[in-house]
């Protein structure tokens, strides 16, 4: 077989058929008869497809790339999710309300206060309760404390996607010191499992206000230190301005939320727009970006992470004092009084006993929170028992990362890497 | 008896052989070196420590004394490392050379093997015609009954007129080995990568040429020593190239990075979009003769960008010259005994070193370019640029011969 005739059957030049078993042609095959019909005769060219992850140093975590490369453009790009698919929406079904928090941790495993947070915000607002208002000021520190230890490390890799490599380890030395911070109040690092459904598991010890603060003012710092690495460099700008361009309406027709689509000009910030934790009483700016490139994106991490920290010093301002928990049956009693009192003994049994735990009255709810990456939902069936009928997760990564192949078409491979970890897109919560 | 006589033949070639086995000696040792500077400077940059384990300690210096000796050192201070970290490299070429050999299934076998000796085999030839110091002058004499004569040693392994020439030419072939080593992995990453650094090394080839060309115009001759020689003649001893021709040193530097694949021109390595580059299928020590080529390679390029703009081994003027009414003595000069070479190869070597740690720095600061952006570079800045300043070279050199500036 000739290899314009192996092109026009849209086949490798082996001449053999790449069919998958239904018939249908193999990914990438698309570009190929798309090919076929500009194809001079004779001449034997074929694109290639590179296989572009999961075992990647630009996939952070297990994202993968079917690229149909043309020389150094990409001409089609597929994205496969699933390799870290945890089944982590089932696993709700079999785990009590205050159990799968610790299963929250393991979405976004860059900001897990945020999924913690969320995740408990949606099961209060299901029963109905309102948490007090130390509690409310812990979490909205918690919250924001991690938005900024994930927008200093999206920054950094974006920088190391680009070869950058120190800006990136300067913002990772940062992002320790903040786990530092949720190692105190939390006992985690990483995987902090810090609230619990009608408040916290631990009030926040003493040292973090003052450690929180000698963080947020080395912040500001290592910003300007990121953005004089980056932010006027020509290069970086060459690399970054103009790449991978989305619209607002595109952002919107994606179902983008976050800082990308806050870079598209989607003004848009659920803390400010559907507040919880009582958001609405702190002073902050949502910013946005017209752009919507590669730019916009770092420039909107940053300006956000001036702003998370300027959330969290108001919260250390005026940190309440009080309890951690609501008072009612579904937090756990004091410990003294469960050595003590009869109800509270059969409280703690209730709540802490297998098989038990809180019972969430029957009922739905979607409660989202804006996490990092952008509106974090959850959507909550109970049938009144002690473990959820279903739970669903709404990740914004989901979203961010479909809108790949439209977003890269037609760029050369640097771009391809630009535009992807502008994204931030964090496996965990892609597959779930 | 007849005495034994030494000619110039048999002195020199004996100092060629001495030579051949200082410059690959060097280049061998300045490589781990390299390694661990580059390391500690990456560190130092990112605000870590970097290697701080595999080192000798004061310690370690027991073993050179006598037995009953040993106790002269005290615990504490045995335990005070010497450069701390230093021992890094050769501990990853050991365990280089006991990694396993693996040989990808769709690898052309030839090309595969001969991708890494491809890499380092030019620039080991091209570091050949390298002048890394003054000119040796073994004078007449008769030591222990045998008789020398006066024999005059260069010091480059290889004297012939147009070394430099030959330098260019050798360094170019670089470019197959890359290209052999991608191509033979059978492998769609390293292919890529060999495509770009074949495009890439000879895009940057032409500016490259052209600012060499530009020196080689300025002070007329192709020969190393000449080079050197002239630019320290010049200006007192400080007509360094970097001074008269600013613009073709900086092309120069720039299409050096480039040739060397160091960011921000690395895109054949570039890891986010190419894992490994062209070495990403090599593994033991195939991986470390790339390795060793590449670092080679920048070795060779800081010596030659030494060489031909910084003035060499030279340091300030070669003759006695008249400065306000005082005559300084040369602390160099171009020709003259042992010591005097010693002291010009120690000053050749702090220079390239310069460049090196400029080179250094450069990557742990800047991006990466896009594969365009880097073509446009090349062609349409660097290219045109060094043309131009060629073309005004060439007419002030044939206009005004006597005009010091240029030539």
């Amino acid at each position: 077989m000739s290899p314009a005739a192996s092109y026009s059957e849209g086949s490798h030049s082996e001449g053999q058929p790449n069919l998958d078993s239904e018939g249908q042609p193999h990914l990438g095959q698309q570009a190929f008869s798309e090919r076929s019909i500009s194809l001079e005769p004779g001449l034997d060219e074929q694109d290639m497809v590179l296989n572009f992850g999961p075992q990647h140093p630009a996939c952070h975590g297990t994202l993968r790339l079917v690229l149909t490369m043309d020389g150094e453009k990409a001409r089609k790009i597929e994205p496969e999710i699933g390799f870290l698919h945890t089944g982590f929406e089932k696993l709700g079904e079999s785990r009590t309300w205050n159990q799968y928090i610790v299963v929250t941790d393991r979405m976004n495993y860059l900001s897990a206060m945020s999924n913690n947070i969320g995740f408990a915000c949606a099961v209060e607002e299901l029963l109905g309760i309102e948490i007090p208002p130390r509690a409310q000021a812990i979490r909205v520190l918690m919250a924001e404390m991690s938005r900024i230890s994930d927008h200093i490390l999206g920054i950094g890799l974006q920088g190391m996607d680009l070869g950058a490599f120190t800006a990136m380890l300067w913002a990772f030395i940062e992002r320790e010191k903040a786990y530092d911070v949720f190692e105190l109040t939390s006992g985690g690092r990483l995987t902090t499992s810090y609230t619990r459904v009608g408040g916290l598991a631990f009030d926040l010890p003493e040292e973090v206000p003052h450690r929180c603060r000698k963080f947020l003012d080395r912040l500001e710092d290592l910003l300007e230190e990121i953005e004089g690495m980056l932010s006027h460099n020509r290069i970086f700008i060459d690399r970054t301005k103009g790449v991978g361009v989305f619209t607002k309406e595109q952002a919107i027709a994606y179902g983008w939320s976050g800082p990308v689509a806050r870079a598209s000009g989607l003004d848009r910030d659920l803390r400010r727009d559907r507040p919880y934790l009582g958001y609405e009483t702190y002073d902050f700016e949502v910013t946005t970006q017209s752009e919507g490139d590669v730019y916009a994106r770092y420039k909107q991490r940053l300006a956000e992470t001036r702003e998370a920290g300027k959330i969290c010093r108001q919260v250390l301002d005026r940190m309440p004092s009080g309890p951690i928990n609501a008072i009612g049956k579904v937090t756990l009693p004091d410990r003294d009084e469960v050595y003590t009192k009869m109800e509270s003994l059969i409280q703690h049994f209730m709540l802490e006993m297998p098989g038990h735990g809180v019972k969430i009255p029957l009922g739905e709810v979607y409660h989202a929170t804006e996490s990092p990456n952008g509106e974090l939902g959850w959507y909550l069936v109970s049938d009144g028992s002690a473990v959820p009928y279903r739970v669903r997760v709404r990740p914004p990564s989901f979203y961010h990362f479909q809108s790949m192949p439209e977003m890269s078409q037609g760029l050369l491979l640097g771009d391809v890497v630009a535009n992807m970890s502008s994204m931030n897109v964090i496996a965990g919560e892609l597959d779930r | 008896m007849t005495e034994f006589v030494l000619t110039p033949g048999m002195i020199g070639f004996a100092a060629t052989i001495l030579k051949a086995l200082f410059v690959i000696g060097m280049a061998l040792q300045i490589v781990p070196g390299c390694i661990y500077f580059e390391r500690k400077i990456a560190a130092y940059v990112q605000h870590r420590i970097g290697p701080n384990r595999v080192n000798f300690t004061i310690g370690t210096l027991r073993y050179l004394m006598p037995e009953s000796m040993r106790d002269v050192i005290p615990e504490g201070l045995a335990r005070v490392k010497l450069i701390p970290g230093s021992l890094q490299p050769l501990a990853d070429a050991i365990k280089l050379a006991f990694k396993e050999e693996v040989i990808p299934e769709k690898a052309d076998k030839l090309l595969y093997n001969l991708g890494p000796m491809l890499t380092f085999i030019p620039v080991g030839t091209a570091l050949c015609f390298l002048p890394f110091g003054a000119t040796l002058i073994v004078p007449d004499a008769n030591l222990f009954g045998i008789e020398i004569q006066r024999t005059v040693i260069e010091m480059s392994v290889s004297n012939v007129v147009p070394g430099m020439l030959m330098l260019l030419a050798v360094s170019s072939l670089g470019v197959y080995g890359i290209a052999c080593g991608g191509w033979g992995s059978g492998s769609k990453y390293p292919l890529m990568a060999a495509v770009r650094a074949a495009a890439q090394m000879v895009s940057y080839e032409v500016p490259l040429g052209i600012a060499f060309l530009i020196a080689l115009a300025s002070v007329g001759s192709l020969d190393g020593q000449e080079i050197v020689r002239n630019q320290a003649e010049t200006w007192h001893g400080f007509g360094w190239l970097v001074f008269r021709q600013p613009l073709a040193a900086l092309i120069f530097l720039v299409a050096m990075f480039a040739e060397n694949n160091r960011l921000p021109f690395d895109l054949p390595e570039a890891e986010p979009e190419l894992v490994g580059g062209y070495h990403t299928e090599y593994t033991g020590l195939k991986f470390a003769i790339f390795f060793l080529g590449e670092y080679c390679a920048m070795i060779l390029m800081c010596g030659l960008f030494t060489t031909l703009f910084l003035g060499g081994w030279s340091l300030g003027p070669i003759e006695p010259v008249e400065v306000f009414g005082s005559t300084i003595e040369p602390l160099i000069t171009a020709e003259g005994g042992i010591l005097n070479v010693l002291l010009s190869v120690a000053v050749f070597t702090v220079k390239m070193l310069s460049v090196l740690l400029l080179q250094l720095w450069i990557r742990w600061t800047l991006p990466r370019f896009r594969y365009d952006q880097l073509m446009d570079l090349g062609w349409k800045v660097l290219t045109p640029l060094a043309l131009a300043n060629l073309a005004i070279t060439a007419i002030l050199i044939s206009k005004f011969p006597n005009f010091t500036f240029f030539a």
